[in-house]
């Protein structure tokens, strides 16, 4: 176990280091930094100037030690933008999103496992549908749609919820609804294949001719064997909402850092942008990781393999 | 498609499997109303010149904001209203499905090669050409694709074919994950060893024995993700880092509505639920194919 989790470990850290040198080459491929920091209208000699200031007119390798370097130690550098230090910056944001991801996960479960049941113990019943078709529609609808929707009926019409800010549990209400649902579908899937195959098989008929009631051997028997696949998939779409967490944060200008990536992308702050693409690549990747040996620490035949 | 040379024997025992597959397809009512809706698009967008009633581009400040016919002020000039430059929204709602259809093809094809090369050359020759693969989908899967698109066209420029080389390569993810699995399990069959065995060479085993075998799972990621390319454009166009405006991207729409929504919601409505149904329908004749191609995996 000790090796398994070592090794899956020191790859996840070359993952995370190949990630941080990408997203800085990709940053400093598509644009000239020098340029972007003088801003609009600046003469030749000042982005010059500025250039030699930041180093920037150095090798490129030389410039992405010298940022990984500050990086381990904590330092993002400033923000050009915010001109405040890029780290407490996130640091500040980061916890609004990482709520919002884990409501929206909570969220996505509470809907789809109990639905998923549902459908596997009734298949094709009123309830089966009901749930294919709540599926089919969130994995049309685009989630900015349903999120001014949402805005619509829940906010303008009915003045249950606040449209926008951050200050209350309130206003987590919708972006926890808009994500979630955009997450739910695959759970939903899953739960109720897993619970039709886990249904059908040899070990729950033992537990029906043993006389057990059909709640004691969903809730005991089966559920817990149509799970396990959930644990992988919750750390996948955890990582898909660090990223759909930009679009909705936005538009409930729900101040966490998805909020942040997108104001520092429109403002072209470069350190702030670069800081949250390396830090949110790296929490997917302990996300991976976690769920790898959780994995494996559940199911032994995983170790070996 | 065996009809005219089956053995008599076989007409006594059943349909062919051509038969089979045919009466598979024309009972599947999933995948007949997804193909249907989503030809219907397919003309739209071809037709739009011969269709659409105005001139998308076409601004008239007099005629801004006009509500769609179902409301009380609505006019058969304008079916779908106007929005606020005056634009008659339903040619705008038409010229708009080429921009989706040609994001969701272009992005398909160039993330498709990518990723399905990439998956069958980890599947079949496995070992180092299989770690090295699968390293690169490990990074790839890392960087979230919605914050690396929109920073690469914060600073390159938004622009139709920037969103669309952007977006291709970063979403072959996907393609290359199914495609390593399907290869993996074809790749020992008896078929691909006999043809090993006369002498086939690599390439032409991986296109002649191995492609074919491995389509219909190909087929499948490739509507998943011409799907979710139509809405990560609409997605970034709606942030306005994706297809710049007068161009009547869906997504873009309803960027340009969001400030009119309190009192005209149909002018996101429209686009809104434009995408909404394109997506449905591509994901009802993916799913349709799936089922079609594999009767036992339906599910």
């Amino acid at each position: 176990m000790l090796a398994f989790a070592t090794k899956r470990f020191g790859l996840a850290l070359l993952v995370a280091v190949t990630v941080s040198a990408l997203a800085f080459l990709l940053l400093r491929a598509s644009g000239d930094v020098a340029i972007a920091l003088a801003g609009e209208g600046a003469r030749a000699e000042d982005i010059e100037s500025i250039r030699r200031i930041y180093g920037l007119d150095r090798p490129l390798l030389v410039q992405y030690f010298d940022w990984l370097w500050k990086m381990a130690h904590g330092d993002f550098g400033q923000s050009l933008y915010f001109k405040t230090e890029v780290w407490p910056l996130v640091m500040e944001k980061l916890p609004t999103t990482m709520l919002l991801a884990v409501f929206s996960l909570t969220f996505a479960l509470a809907v789809s496992i109990p639905l998923g049941i549902l459908a596997a113990v009734y298949p094709n019943s009123w309830i089966d549908r009901l749930c294919l078709a709540l599926a089919v529609v969130g994995q049309a609808m685009p989630n900015f749609f349903f999120a001014l929707i949402l805005i619509m009926v829940l906010a303008v019409s009915l003045h249950w919820l606040p449209v926008s800010g951050s200050e209350s549990w309130a206003h987590f209400v919708m972006p926890t609804i808009t994500l979630g649902y955009y997450i739910a579908p695959v759970f939903m899937r899953l739960v109720r294949a897993g619970m039709i195959e886990v249904l059908a098989s040899d070990y729950v008929r033992t537990a029906r001719a043993k006389g057990l009631s059909q709640t004691s051997i969903i809730l005991k028997h089966a559920l817990r064997n149509a799970l396990v696949p959930i644990v992988a998939l919750s750390a996948v779409q955890l990582g898909l909402l660090l990223g759909g967490s930009v679009v909705i944060e936005t538009i409930f200008a729900l101040d966490g850092a998805g909020f942040l990536a997108y104001q520092s992308i429109t403002h072209k702050d470069l350190p702030v942008t670069q800081a949250l693409l390396t830090l949110l690549s790296i929490l997917y990747v302990g996300l991976i990781l976690i769920a790898d040996i959780a994995n494996a620490w559940l199911d032994p035949r995983i170790r070996v393999g | 498609m065996t009809e005219s040379y089956a053995p008599p024997l076989l007409e006594v025992v059943g349909p062919t499997s051509g038969a089979l597959l045919r009466r598979r397809i024309f009972t599947h009512k999933g995948l007949l109303i997804g193909s249907t809706l989503l030809t219907i698009v397919l003309l739209l967008a071809l037709l739009a010149p011969l269709i659409a009633p105005h001139d998308p581009y076409a601004q008239d400040l007099t005629q801004r904001m006009i509500p769609p016919l179902w409301s009380e002020k609505g006019t058969w000039a304008h079916v779908l209203g106007t929005d606020n430059l005056g634009r008659d929204y339903l040619s705008r709602v038409i010229y708009g499905a080429r921009i989706s259809l040609l994001i969701g093809f272009a992005v398909m094809v160039i993330s498709g090669l990518i990723g399905a090369a990439l998956g069958l050359a980890a599947g079949y020759f496995g070992g180092r050409t299989d770690m090295v693969v699968t390293f690169f989908i490990t990074i790839r899967l890392a960087m979230p694709v919605i914050l690396v698109a929109l920073a690469v066209v914060a600073m390159v420029g938004g622009s139709l074919w920037v969103v669309v080389l952007v977006l291709g390569l970063l979403k072959w993810d996907r393609f290359a994950v199914v495609m390593r699995a399907a290869t993996q399990q074809v790749r020992s069959l008896d078929y691909v060893t006999a043809a090993a065995a006369t002498g086939a060479s690599t390439p032409r085993i991986i296109v002649g024995e191995v492609l074919p075998n491995v389509l219909p799972q190909l087929i499948v990621v490739a509507s998943v993700e011409a799907a979710s390319a139509i809405l990560l454009e609409a997605a970034l166009s709606f942030l306005g880092l994706g297809v710049q405006p007068p161009l009547p991207s869906w997504g873009l729409m309803i960027a340009e509505a969001k400030a009119y929504m309190f009192f005209s919601f149909w002018l996101i409505a429209i686009p809104g639920t434009a995408l909404a149904l394109l997506v449905l329908a591509i994901n009802m004749v993916g799913d349709g194919i799936r089922d079609v191609s594999a009767p036992s995996g339906r599910g």
